[in-house]
């Protein structure tokens, strides 16, 4: 059973249909521990604020999902869902991540550096970061983006990003390289949106769902 | 590096899509879960659903028209006309949509923009903008409501900021004054509201060549085009437009 946890952080429908659309089996929305519990897979979606996250905390949802995928529960956070999966954000500094990847979630920065004509020059950053951008040195042992090849597009919506860590299975690049996947073992989190990109992203879901 | 997003309009009246000039000589163009579809496999980054029947009996036919087209459109999806309040936001994400897009109703009762923003998140939000120059040209450039029947006396750039501040995800800005002319965007007036929020601006009207879309995302600072008419007239699909774009020099998504 495929669990996607509902703490209304945004819409979860198109989640959900694309897992359908994937003939996946079993798919239950949930705020229940329990039904976390008894999950082989759970999707933890989410757009919004980080400080969503702590209605999963006030749920026991949290202690659930760290006790489930300690155990091997195969996890997929997205956008949020991702951020989550880190020490925590300044968007809401007093709500602790799960601490599973170092680092804490940043907003872009108002400025970027570029090149031009040989010389540095400092222009504006516009966030949030909406539209498609390109997933760049992915990890080759990535089971999540597996057939997923350097430069794909996919489409992404946030202010906050995720740094690189040892554990990051593709990177961005917007105002410097920030984790757009990140993997290990059980534990997999996209900054994007698969639900709403395209053939991409049906492959990462349909990627899931055969683990 | 992030693209430059084409973005495919569908007007749509009475369960059906249906195409015309200024809104005259009105045909039916077909099926609105059909062409969505066809959109997003031809390249298209995101699609709108434009409902320009608006009316009261329209609603319910409408929202069984944004369910099927949801049904297999993997790319983000945007529905737009009669929305007036948060519970015809709701019904309509409800149904499959990602974001909404408000015009006269967020004039009429800005706080609309705060109460679907805080429910369904700020990206879930578009504030569509009417605009025609006045007198001085762009930078006094008035909103207009009503399907651009009703001037409001507010300055384009003024409302776009203040629609910001409110917590819209993205502003849908459609020049009246280039609108269905075919001879450009009005770059100089989305420019000036590009330069003036942070948040992404959608320029619409006034398509007529590939060339139009690469000025507005050069010259007018737009991040992405809607594309409506020019479909109708010439370029065939998204993938023509973007691969003509990315031989100008536009970042694009391709292959698509």
């Amino acid at each position: 059973m495929i669990a996607v946890i509902d703490y209304k952080a945004g819409n979860l429908t198109s989640v959900v249909k694309a897992l359908h659309y994937l003939d996946a089996r079993d798919v239950v929305v949930t705020q229940s521990p329990d039904v976390v519990h008894g999950a082989d897979k759970v999707v933890l979606p989410g757009v919004g604020h980080f400080q969503a996250t702590q209605l999963l905390a006030s749920l026991g949802l949290t202690e659930a999902v760290r006790e489930s995928i300690a155990k091997g529960m195969w996890f997929l956070g997205i956008c949020v869902g991702l951020q989550w999966l880190f020490e925590g954000s300044t968007e809401a500094p007093g709500a602790p991540g799960l601490g599973e990847f170092a680092g804490m979630c940043e907003h872009f920065p108002a400025k970027e550096i570029k090149q031009m004509d040989g010389k540095e020059i400092s222009v504006e950053l516009k966030s949030p970061h909406v539209g498609w951008n390109s997933l760049e040195q992915i990890r080759p042992d990535s089971r999540l983006l597996r057939g997923i090849a350097d430069g794909s597009f996919v489409y992404f919506t946030h202010s906050w990003r995720a740094p690189v860590v040892q554990e990051t299975a593709s990177v961005t690049n917007y105002g410097g390289a920030f984790t757009s996947a990140v993997e290990r073992e059980n534990i997999m989190g996209v900054q994007f949106h698969p639900e709403k990109s395209a053939d991409v992203g049906l492959r990462v879901f349909r990627n899931f769902v055969e683990l | 590096m992030l693209t430059k997003r084409i973005i495919a309009c569908l007007d749509v009246r009475g369960g059906r899509v249906v195409k015309g000039v200024q809104f005259v000589d009105i045909i039916d163009a077909g099926d609105p879960a059909e062409l969505a579809h066809r959109h997003a496999a031809e390249g298209a980054d995101e699609v709108v659903l434009l409902d320009i029947t608006a009316t009261h009996e329209g609603r319910g036919t409408l929202l069984e028209t944004v369910r099927r087209a949801a049904a297999k459109l993997f790319v983000p999806f945007t529905v737009g006309g009669g929305v007036r309040t948060a519970d015809d936001a709701a019904a309509v994400f409800d149904a499959g949509a990602d974001k909404v897009s408000i015009n006269s109703a967020a004039i009429a009762r800005p706080q609309l923009i705060g109460e679907i923003g805080s429910s369904f998140g700020a990206q879930a939000v578009i504030v569509a903008i009417d605009a025609r120059r006045g007198a001085k040209g762009a930078e006094d450039a008035e909103v207009y409501v009503s399907g651009g029947r009703k001037p409001t006396g507010l300055r384009v750039v003024e409302w776009a900021r203040e629609a910001e501040e409110r917590g819209a995800g993205e502003i849908l800005l459609t020049s009246m004054d280039t609108d269905g002319m075919r001879n450009g965007f009005d770059c100089e007036l989305t420019a000036a509201v590009s330069q003036a929020v942070q948040i992404p601006v959608i320029a619409s009207g006034g398509a007529g060549s590939a060339e139009h879309f690469a000025e507005v995302f050069g010259r007018g600072k737009a991040d992405a085009a809607l594309a409506a008419s020019i479909f109708h007239f010439g370029v065939t699909s998204s993938r023509e437009l973007k691969t003509q774009l990315a031989s100008a020099g536009v970042s694009v998504r391709l292959p698509c």
